[in-house]
């Protein structure tokens, strides 16, 4: 069919026609091939000037547009809008970018005008070739799956799921509540945290619209965006959650003992057990790994004393298939352990602990009920340093990064070492204290003025074990003085880590980290809850460390964002896409390699592109050494013409 | 061509439409000024440049060939700009064995903020081939 281009160049005021000769390249191009009509106006994107366009394409039948204005990122939409309006296809309007690449950048009218004929003929050669497309319409599984339930799992599940969205959460361990159920008070108000934390947990546990798996992992994840499949793998408790009566016989009789996670091996717990008493949910697991055997029963005590029958050791792994539209993923955090920090005695000496150790201390429902007292001879220490910034902050050997949150729990530390133990001594070395944050630099004054907290700038440079005291070796950069402390307690403030396992479960999820393994957000200001995958978004320490308040705040937003998908009946996706010529392709399979989203696949020996994933980026196309590839709109054809006509024109 | 006409040479330039073709936006919107020996091709991704593009361009006349894209670990769609590295490295040599100079050919990392190096980027470009006349190996006969 003959094509019939519309050609418009506009003045922009004075900022195309001061450097263009407008005049002359309109002239120039209404000679060109294919061109039914050309002109210049003065405004091209006023209402005025849209009508001229919409009016030449009804009255001379045009199918094609091109408008030689400013950049395309302007006004494209705004052009292809009135295309359509006028009743031709919006992928038959292209823009020529004659300011931003040309009037604006040079001074010479002869030459400027030369180039803007350059362009304009370039991209009407584009414009030859489109094909009129419509947006690629994907239906919407409308309910989310997220992964891990701290605190930033919980909000993002609630919020979710009181928007009236069905949710399936999933938490790798017995329970939910993350680091937060572990914490004792909370800075900046002191809260505490079992308090504040279990409601929401029982909400989780009552929501009609939330599906809790625990004890489960994400296997594996298909689809795209509003179309994920998902596979999860539950792992057996071997305890039937709706016989068990929580009685507590069976761990009196089990005859294991193994360092309990949830207070940091500071207590013991036994093979059969419940994580801590307002678990959700509320129930025992049998832990395969340190019970002495299933197959064959190798004690069945526990099984023994349980009267309603609770226990069953037959119970088999399940794997769970959920499909859902969209994915929160809020895998938290981990501290540096001992493997990352064998400096500061940690781990060799039992009085060095870390924050999440001290918490448990100082938790009325921790192993010392509430009192702080030192895990090697049960007594109250007097005086207690504390050392920030352990790992963080330290490219040479540790992590470059500021773990954000420990001058504040430090500083709670300190507090709430004064309040329980009003005689001692607190000492906190830093390097400097960040308390940006509403209520924290007050906090973090309180410390120092009302508990006689001692902060001294500097880094420890030793600390070793003598006469039942930990001698600890500094220097206080601010007086220039030699420091040693003879302290009855060592707290470290240990850099914050991805947890473990994030970089499996982001590579099965295909969303991308960090340098420091934290999951990557699709921009650092204007994007900071969605990750690069359509779809996927992030809430929580699985970012970055962050406090409380921040976390709930990203989640809340992440659920936000959710929505925006499950809301819609359908999205739409651009439908420059790919597509292969089957007649050229050899199967060869060199773009499914190439592919960053994975959107080809061969089948039959002939590559095929899934349209829903394919972002249209043209790698495959470059790489197909048969001309089998093309992203449509942009064809290598196209391309070659539009060298040319840069060239010639 | 008349005796004393300064040779000017003719450059196309690919550039990924996410950073560098918003990169040469923003010297527009800064009003900074480079020679306009160069006529921009936006394509979707500096991975979308075959080197068939490249050979044609130099085929039809070309005298210098830009690839740009976004910084390597920018890509818009992650890892186009290292395909797109390491294809070039190919290109060069074989400019090399056939005889055109490989100063013809750039490929550079300008982001949505570099106005200034696109800039910086096409003057050098510019004088760079001044010295070296028309290109004529691959030219055909036009
Ligand atoms: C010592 C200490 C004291 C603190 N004190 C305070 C304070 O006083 N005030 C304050 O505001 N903040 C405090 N914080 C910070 C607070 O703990 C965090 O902000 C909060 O826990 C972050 O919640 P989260 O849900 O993002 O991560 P987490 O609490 O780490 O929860 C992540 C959850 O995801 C699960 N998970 C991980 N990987 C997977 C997987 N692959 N599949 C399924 N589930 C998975 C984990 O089991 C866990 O349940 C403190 C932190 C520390 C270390
Ligand atoms: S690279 Fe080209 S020939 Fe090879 S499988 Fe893909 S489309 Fe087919
Ligand atoms: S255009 Fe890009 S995203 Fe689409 S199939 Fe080709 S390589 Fe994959
Ligand atoms: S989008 Fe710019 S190089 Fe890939």
């Amino acid at each position: 069919m003959k094509k019939r281009i519309g050609y418009f160049i506009c003045h922009c005021g004075i900022n195309i026609a001061g450097t263009v000769d407008v005049k002359r390249v309109s002239e120039d191009l209404a000679s060109y091939p294919g061109i039914i009509h050309s002109e210049d106006y003065v405004y091209m994107c006023s209402d005025p000037g849209q009508s001229r366009m919409i009016e030449a394409i009804k009255e001379k039948k045009l199918d094609k547009v091109v408008i030689a204005c400013c950049s395309p990122t302007l006004h494209e939409t705004t052009f292809r809008n009135a295309a359509r309006t006028a009743g031709i296809n919006s992928f038959q309007c292209e823009i020529a970018n004659v300011r931003e690449q040309c009037s604006w950048v040079h001074k010479d009218k002869v030459k400027a005008t030369e180039k803007a004929i350059k362009i304009s003929k370039s991209v009407i050669e584009r414009a030859r070739f489109n094909e009129s497309l419509e947006p690629i319409s994907i239906p919407v599984t409308r309910r989310a799956l997220v992964i891990g339930g701290g605190i930033s799992g919980i909000q993002s599940a609630l919020d979710l799921a009181n928007s009236g969205y069905e949710v399936v959460l999933v938490e790798r361990s017995p329970s939910i509540g993350g680091h937060m159920i572990q914490l004792s008070e909370t800075f900046p108000t002191l809260d505490c945290s079992q308090c504040i934390m279990t409601p929401k947990m029982v909400e989780v546990s009552k929501h009609p619209k939330i599906k809790l798996l625990t004890y489960s992992e994400v296997q594996d994840i298909s689809g795209y965006v509003g179309n994920f499949k998902v596979k999860i793998l539950k792992k057996p408790t071997f305890v039937d959650p709706d016989k068990c009566t929580l009685c507590d016989e069976c761990t009196t009789v089990c005859p294991v003992a193994v360092p309990n996670e949830f207070d940091l091996g500071l207590t013991r717990r036994r093979a059969i057990y419940i994580p801590f008493p307002q678990a959700i949910p509320a129930t025992y697991t049998l832990d395969i790994n340190h019970c002495p055997g299933l197959v064959p029963i190798a004690c069945g005590k526990c099984a023994d004393v349980c009267e309603p029958k609770a226990i069953d050791y037959d119970m088999k792994p399940e794997i769970l298939e959920e499909e859902v539209g969209s994915i929160i993923v809020s895998t938290g955090f981990d501290l540096y352990g001992k493997d990352e920090m064998a400096e500061y005695g940690y781990g060799t000496y039992e009085d060095v602990l870390d924050g999440l150790q001290f918490e448990r201390l100082c938790s009325a429902s921790g192993p010392t009920m509430g009192k702080i007292l030192r895990p090697s001879d049960h007594k109250e220490p007097k005086e207690v340093v504390f050392i920030q910034c352990v790992g963080s902050r330290d490219p040479e050997q540790h992590c470059a990064y500021c773990s954000k949150i420990c001058c504040m729990y430090t500083a709670k530390h300190a507090m709430l070492y004064k309040h329980h133990v009003h005689d001692g001594q607190a000492y906190v070395f830093y390097i400097d204290i960040r308390s940006g944050g509403k209520g924290y630099e007050e906090f973090v004054q309180r410390a120092v003025e009302e508990d006689g907290v001692v902060y001294l700038r500097g880094k420890v440079s030793k600390i070793f074990e003598e006469n039942g005291k930990i001698r600890v070796w500094g220097v206080d950069t601010l007086s220039g003085k030699d420091i040693e402390i003879k302290a009855d307690m060592v707290v470290l403030a240990m850099a914050i880590r991805p947890s473990k396992g994030a970089d499996e479960l982001a590579k099965k999820l295909k969303i991308a980290m960090d340098k420091d393994g934290f999951l990557s957000e699709a921009h650092p200001k204007l994007r900071p809850v969605e990750s690069v995958t359509s779809g996927m978004f992030l809430a929580g320490a699985a970012q970055a460390p962050k406090d409380i308040p921040e976390a709930v705040a990203q989640a809340s937003g992440a659920a936000v964002k959710a929505v925006n998908i499950l809301s819609q009946e359908k999205l739409y996706h651009a439908p420059t896409v790919a597509a292969v010529n089957s007649t050229l392709c050899t199967g060869c399979g060199m773009c499914v390699d190439v592919c960053p989203y994975e959107a080809v696949s061969l089948a039959e020996g002939k590559a095929n592109v899934n349209e829903v994933l394919c972002e249209g980026c043209g790698t495959c196309m470059a790489t197909c050494l048969r001309a089998a590839a093309s992203v449509k709109n942009v064809t290598p054809q196209q391309v070659h013409n539009m060298i040319i006509a840069s060239l010639e024109g | 061509m008349k005796m004393e006409e300064k040779f000017e040479p003719k450059i196309v330039a690919f550039l990924c439409k996410w950073c560098s073709s918003a990169g040469s936006d923003l010297a527009g919107v800064s009003r900074l000024k480079y020679p306009p020996n160069v006529v921009p091709i936006t394509v979707m991704c500096s991975g979308s440049v075959s080197p068939n593009y490249i050979f044609s361009a130099f085929k039809k006349g070309a005298d210098g060939v830009l690839v740009s894209g976004c910084h390597p670990g920018d890509c818009h769609y992650m890892k186009g700009n290292y395909y797109a590295r390491r294809r070039i490295t190919l290109v060069k040599e074989l400019l090399d064995f056939i005889g055109i100079e490989p100063q013809r050919f750039h490929m550079s990392w300008v982001s949505a903020a570099e106005g200034a190096k696109f800039t910086e980027i096409i003057s050098d470009f510019v004088k760079e081939l001044e010295p070296l006349g028309p290109q004529n190996k691959l030219r055909s006969n036009l």
